[in-house]
């Protein structure tokens, strides 16, 4: 009996990445990602086929795009302080951070939404419009996702759920913010960077 | 007249009326250089099949008198490997013939004599022959015209949904797709009349979404592009005369017939109707009942189409037939 | 936060009375809906699914009355339209996907020696969004909106400009909320896989059919955000205004098919290759002897899907692509038959050298090989560039179609049911009338698709309400219209053993096949529990040592696992399966339930346009998932929760 040595000591329930439910969300990332790189395809698609006269503008301003993905960027450090809080027992810390996530998020929320504004095209003028409204839409319905799951978070931490051995929660919501905010240096760079490119 | 030889080609060709459809008999050189690759694909199909059949009833009914529980995989693993190779032999035959084949078809070897600009539209394909000269492009639908002998560019025209154009005797499907011109070729190596179809789910007339391409002889094709050209003769008895004017006020919004006030396009152009033998893409005959059934309920011969009931008087509906009659 | 396994054998039979009462699903009404257990929610699949193959194929029927002649007028085009649309989407996505996941969701922990899937609450989620999807769309059909664009929906047909009633919308909303039964399942399958095996059964130990539900769940977990995508995309041209596919505004028309077949080439795979590994487990238990090559079939799995990510451009052969790239894809199509082969001379091989014990599932099975062969020449033929242009869509490519569908998944699934149901009801279904339920299918469907080849060479093409007499198509539709028909018998056949099986069937036993494979080892139907103790696993084929283990491999079957503090089971490393961590599963709740009320609410409110209904659905599922999601002692989640 190699693999099974009875008597040995085996971990109950929901231990950290051992857990069933952060497999669980490895599966969640894999379909989301999946679902980003669909958005991007579709998007480069026609950019391809239209070539660059398509873009309504070669030089995007990043004067709030630029700001608002250092802010996310940010956010990205806090939630991973507030892991660390929450592994170490530092229960103060990580409702700290959690909630500097928090702010964070809906900062970034709301100076998109403030771009959304300012923008001369909308999402019916045009294949070009369609397209970023949409993206960066998908983008922020994710964002507030991940506001609500990391409030769940803090909400289980200051009721004292999470320590150090009990805390998948913690986990699953840190690397889902994580994941959001790596498609949105690809959103970034697709509707910001790229079209200087020509 | 037709030269008695020509007659009797084009019997041999409608001999392939019987099917009309067929993609088993080729009459031009595209087609004809597929042709060899679907009977090989299908013999080869056919033999796979028979083989593998062959193989599972012997594996059924052969005698087991000694055989014993097999547990490990023993020499039947050569037999797998066996299979697999021969078959990978196969499929790699397939895969270069295929790549050839393409290569000869996808484009024709020799010049291009004419091209023909074709638009699928719910439910009928409107045609325009191009021509440097302005007042020697024109346009016609459902019935296409080609010369025997040399290749013909067909551009494909995307306008309302996707559509696919197909000449089965001549060659492959190519979409119209909307937003895009994409080009293909037909070549008829005789003369005759070769029924084409619209192979895209398009709407509820799919089904009717019929044409012909008719191969002639250059000289039969250049009289007939003339014949075209030509604007509508102008009415000569008092009643096609009515009937050009009911025409103009009742169906000219959306049809043309040049040489009048008709110019609607987004229906069949009209000006030489009864040069053509079928309406409404090859859905009936153009005979004059026919003809006269369609104005009066177009609906009851293609349901759905776009051509309304026009709730015709019976006066106008003769005078506008009369008319139409006359527009050879 | 760890527990002693006890070194020691407890009472088995105290284990069990114990196990019994923690597991059981409550009567009643509340427990019926409650209830998380796989083999309850496997067999809802299993039933569902088959109402939709007999709703599929009445509207199937029905458009063979009205093809059985030239020029009949039996049915409108607009219904044709919206018979076949709703044929193909019935059968594609409310049938052959979710049948396959009936028998797996069934059968894996049970395959895998554990007391249930990885996620239970999210599998009764995925049941019920399933359902509730299924009658979303139909609903639409029963209104007379159904679906007419085809089961693969192009643009911009399905344009508001062209399609201006409710049709599209309801199957555009339908298909988004689909996909999510879809991913939330084959997201529960692979995590079960990777994690819910028992001890020992290392990857290399795994039954060989569960690597077609792997490979198919890893896929869908790809591909469908495509599909869900494209009707979203779709949606928003249709309701919103925006131009993802409209020329107008600088939509692309392409852009719906390319991602439409980026999910519907792998999607087509996915819903064979479960069955191709149904049909190989059957085949071995029934030659009674192991697969032959077997690690061999469980890679040409994984290649077949592998490859089947970058052939979706076959379905697009005649868009007006350039040469090269058709080219590059109709090889990769030709080289995708390769694993196939694999398969069926493996198949071919066990049987040769096996002892065959000729079942009607095993009739089943056998037919498989020759239909899938059939099948599988004809989509080479269609793979091939120059001859696609001529063959796409005319009723050859409606033949392939047949042939690898019916002939993969059907005939597979009718095998399967005549080989588990033994296990899932504890009865046998009638072998006499299985004869003739076989052969009535198998004649009745190669007559009815068999001629439908020469009918495509003879260019009739497909999605036509009607034909005129006179193409030669008239003898060939009137026979495959008969053949139909006879098919249909065969399928009520079917259904009449099943009920007489389900009310008078023979006594089957644990083991009536003496099957390899650890669901044989339990009782028939198992208990609620599943395995009274956990097994421990040491050769492919459990119940077959020491015949076809190696000298010291013998699994156990009673071992210490008992795990009785609530329920229990085990979680093991994802290749070598080590005991790695006890799982605390949850017990049944309305949550799933609730969730798809909320969001089937959410669905009728974007359907309408009624926002408060958007709003009302939106908040529901939101508070089914936080309840759901909340930490809960019980499940080990809080902190200082037992150990
Ligand atoms: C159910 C699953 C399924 C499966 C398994 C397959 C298997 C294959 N399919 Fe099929 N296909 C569909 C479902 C499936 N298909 C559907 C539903 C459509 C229609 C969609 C629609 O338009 O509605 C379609 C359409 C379709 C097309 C588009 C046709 C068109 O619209 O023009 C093509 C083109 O390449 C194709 C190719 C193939 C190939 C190459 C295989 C291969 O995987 C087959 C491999 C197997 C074998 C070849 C048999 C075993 C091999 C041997 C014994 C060796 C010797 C063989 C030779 C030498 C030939 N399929
Ligand atoms: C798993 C998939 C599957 C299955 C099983 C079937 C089964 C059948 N299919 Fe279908 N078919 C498709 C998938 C499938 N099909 C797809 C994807 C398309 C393409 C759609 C599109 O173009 O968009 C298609 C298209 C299609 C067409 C082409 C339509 C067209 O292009 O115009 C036709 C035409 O003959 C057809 C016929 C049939 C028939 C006769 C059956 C028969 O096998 C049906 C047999 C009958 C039954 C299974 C019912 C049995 C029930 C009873 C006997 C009644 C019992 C009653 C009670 C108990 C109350 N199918
Ligand atoms: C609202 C637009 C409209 C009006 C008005 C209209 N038609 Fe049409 N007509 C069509 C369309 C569209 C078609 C093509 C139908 C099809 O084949 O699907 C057509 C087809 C035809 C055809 C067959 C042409 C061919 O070559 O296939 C004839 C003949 C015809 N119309 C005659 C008339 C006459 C005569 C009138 C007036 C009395 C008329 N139409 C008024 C739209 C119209
Ligand atoms: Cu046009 Cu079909
Ligand atoms: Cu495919």
């Amino acid at each position: 009996m190699s693999a099974v040595v009875l008597g040995e000591r085996v971990p109950v329930g929901g231990a950290g990445r051992r857990s069933i439910g952060w497999w669980g969300l490895v599966t969640l990332i894999a379909t989301e990602g999946a679902l980003f790189a669909y958005l991007l395809f579709s998007y480069y698609y026609v950019f391809v086929q239209l070539g660059p006269s398509w873009l309504p503008e070669r030089t995007p301003s990043l004067g709030l795009a630029l700001p608002n993905t250092l802010i996310l960027l940010a956010s990205s450090a806090t939630v991973w302080l507030a892991e660390r809080g929450v592994r170490r027992g530092a229960r103060g810390v990580a409702l700290a951070s959690l909630a500097a996530t928090l702010v964070l998020g809906v900062v970034f929320t709301a100076i998109q939404i403030f771009e959304w504004k300012t923008k001369p095209y909308s999402m019916r003028s045009g294949a070009y419009g369609s397209m970023y409204f949409t993206i960066t839409g998908f983008h922020m319905a994710h964002v507030a996702a991940g506001i609500v799951a990391l409030a769940l978070v803090f909400v289980w931490c200051a009721a004292g759920y999470l320590d150090r051995e009990r805390h998948v929660p913690m986990l699953i919501g840190a690397a889902y913010w994580h994941f959001v905010d790596v498609v949105w240096l690809f959103v970034f760079a697709t509707f910001y960077l790229v079209p200087r490119l020509w | 007249m037709m030269p008695a030889s020509v007659a009797a080609r084009i019997v041999a060709a409608s001999a392939s009326a019987a099917e009309p459809l067929s993609y088993l008999r080729a009459y031009g050189p595209r087609a004809d250089r597929t042709l060899p690759l679907t009977w090989a694909l299908l013999v080869v199909s056919i033999a796979v099949v028979v083989t593998i059949c062959v193989l599972v009833v012997v594996a059924l009914v052969r005698s087991r008198a000694n055989v014993q529980s097999a547990t490990g995989d023993g020499r039947a693993v050569a037999w797998v490997y066996v299979g697999v190779a021969a078959s990978s032999f196969l499929l790699a035959g397939t895969l270069v013939w295929t790549v050839r084949v393409l290569a000869t078809v996808n484009a024709p070897s020799q010049p291009v004599g004419l091209t023909i600009e074709v638009t699928g539209e719910q439910w009928w394909w409107k045609v325009r022959y191009l021509d440097a000269d302005p007042s020697r492009t024109v346009t016609t639908a459902n019935e296409i015209h080609i010369t025997t002998g040399t290749p013909v560019r067909v551009q494909l025209v995307g306008a309302d949904v996707i559509h696919s154009f197909w000449v089965p005797a001549l060659a492959g499907k190519t979409d119209t797709v909307p937003g895009q011109v994409n080009t293909t070729w037909i070549e008829a190596s005789q003369p005759g009349r070769y029924r084409g179809q619209c192979t895209e789910y398009c709407g509820v007339q799919h089904a009717h979404m019929g044409f012909e391409v008719v191969a002639e002889t250059p000289d039969a094709f250049a009289r007939w592009l003339d014949a075209q050209i030509a604007p509508a003769a102008a009415a000569a008895t008092p009643d096609a005369q009515r009937g050009e004017q009911a025409f103009e006020f009742r169906c000219g919004a959306c049809h043309t017939v040049r040489g009048t006030a008709a110019g609607g396009s987004t229906a069949p152009d009209l000006t030489h109707l009864m040069s053509r033998q079928t309406i409404a893409a090859a859905a009936a005959p153009n005979e004059p009942a026919m003809l006269a059934a369609w104005m009066a309920n177009p609906q009851a011969i293609k349901p759905g189409n776009h051509m309304p009931t026009l709730q015709l008087s019976g006066a106008e509906l003769g005078e506008i037939e009369a008319y139409l009659l006359t527009l050879h | 936060m760890s527990t002693v396994l006890p070194a020691a054998f407890d009472s088995a039979a105290v284990a069990e009375d114990v196990l019994e009462e923690t597991w059981r699903t409550e009567p009643g009404l509340i427990g019926w809906l409650g209830s998380v257990d796989h083999k309850e929610i496997g067999k809802r699949y299993l039933v569902t699914s088959f109402l939709f193959l007999v709703a599929g194929g009445l509207e199937a029927l029905y458009m063979r009355v009205q093809l059985a002649k030239p020029d009949q007028q039996v049915l409108t085009p607009e219904q044709y339209d919206q018979l076949f649309s709703m044929h193909g989407m019935t059968m594609i996505f409310l049938y052959a996907l979710p049948v396959l996941s009936g028998f797996s969701n069934y059968l894996w922990p049970l395959l895998f020696g554990s007391r249930d899937m990885a996620f239970p609450r999210l599998n009764a989620a995925s049941y019920w969004t399933y359902l509730a999807a299924g009658l979303f769309m139909y609903a639409g059909f029963a209104l007379g909106q159904g679906p007419n664009d085809g089961w693969f929906n192009y643009v911009p047909y399905a344009e508001r400009d062209f399609n201006p009633g409710l049709n599209m919308d309801f199957y555009a909303l339908g298909m988004i909320f689909l996909g999510v039964s879809t991913t939330v399942g084959a997201v529960n399958f692979v995590v079960t896989f990777l994690r819910m095996r028992a001890p020992g059964m290392s990857i290399e130990k795994v039954p060989i059919m569960t690597w077609g539900t792997l490979t198919a769940s890893i896929a869908n977990i790809l591909v469908v955000p495509a599909v869900s995508l494209a009707f979203f995309l779709l949606w928003l041209d249709r309701q919103a205004g925006t131009h993802f596919f409209d020329v107008d505004g600088g939509g692309q028309p392409l852009l719906w098919q390319h991602l439409f077949w980026m999910f519907g080439h792998p999607w087509v795979y996915a819903i064979v290759l479960p069955a191709i590994g149904m049909t190989s487990e059957g085949l071995q238990a029934l030659c009674r002897r192991p697969l032959v090559c077997f690690e061999l079939v469980a890679l040409a799995t994984v290649a077949t899907m592998v490859l089947g990510f970058g052939v979706w451009v076959h379905h697009m052969f005649a868009t007006g692509l350039p040469a090269l790239a058709l080219s590059f894809f109709s090889g990769a199509s030709i080289i995708i038959a390769v694993p196939s082969v694999v398969a069926i001379f493996a198949w071919i091989a066990t049987i040769w050298s096996g002892r065959p014990n000729r079942t009607t599932a095993f009739l089943f099975f056998v037919s498989v090989i020759v239909l899938f062969v059939i099948g599988g020449v004809s989509g080479v033929m269609t793979g091939s560039v120059p001859l696609d242009w001529q063959l796409t869509d005319t009723y050859f490519v409606v033949a392939h179609l047949h042939y690898v569908l019916i002939g993969i998944n059907l005939f597979a699934v009718v095998g399967g049911l005549y080989f588990w149901f033994p296990k899932m009801t504890g009865r046998l279904l009638d072998e006499r009338l299985g004869r003739w339920n076989f052969w009535t299918m198998f004649v009745g469907f190669n007559l009815a698709f068999l001629p439908m080849h020469v009918t495509g060479l003879l260019g009739m093409p497909r999605r036509i309400y009607t034909y005129p007499a006179g193409y030669g198509w008239d003898t060939l539709n009137l026979v495959t219209s008969v053949g139909s028909f006879v098919f249909a018998v065969g399928v009520l056949l079917l259904l009449v053993n099943i009920a007489r099986g389900l009310r008078s069937g023979a006594p089957a036993g644990a083991n009536p096949w003496d099957a390899p494979t650890l669901e044989w080892s339990v009782p028939s139907p198992p208990p609620s529990y599943n395995f009274a103790t956990i097994p421990i696993i040491a050769s492919r084929h459990p119940l077959w040592e020491p015949v076809t283990a190696a000298d010291g491999e013998r699994s156990r079957l009673r071992t210490e696992l008992v795990l009785t503090e609530g329920r229990e089971t085990l979680a093991t490393s994802a290749l070598d399966a080590e005991l790695d961590l006890v799982v605390k599963m949850p017990g049944d709740t309305l949550s799933p339930f609730v969730l798809t009320v909320g969001l089937s609410a959410g669905f009728v409110g974007l359907l309408l346009g009624a926002a408060w209904l958007v709003v009302a659905g939106a908040l529901l599922t939101a508070a089914a998932t936080i309840a759901w999601l909340w930490p809960r002692r019980e499940l080990a989640q809080v902190a200082g929760a037992p150990r």
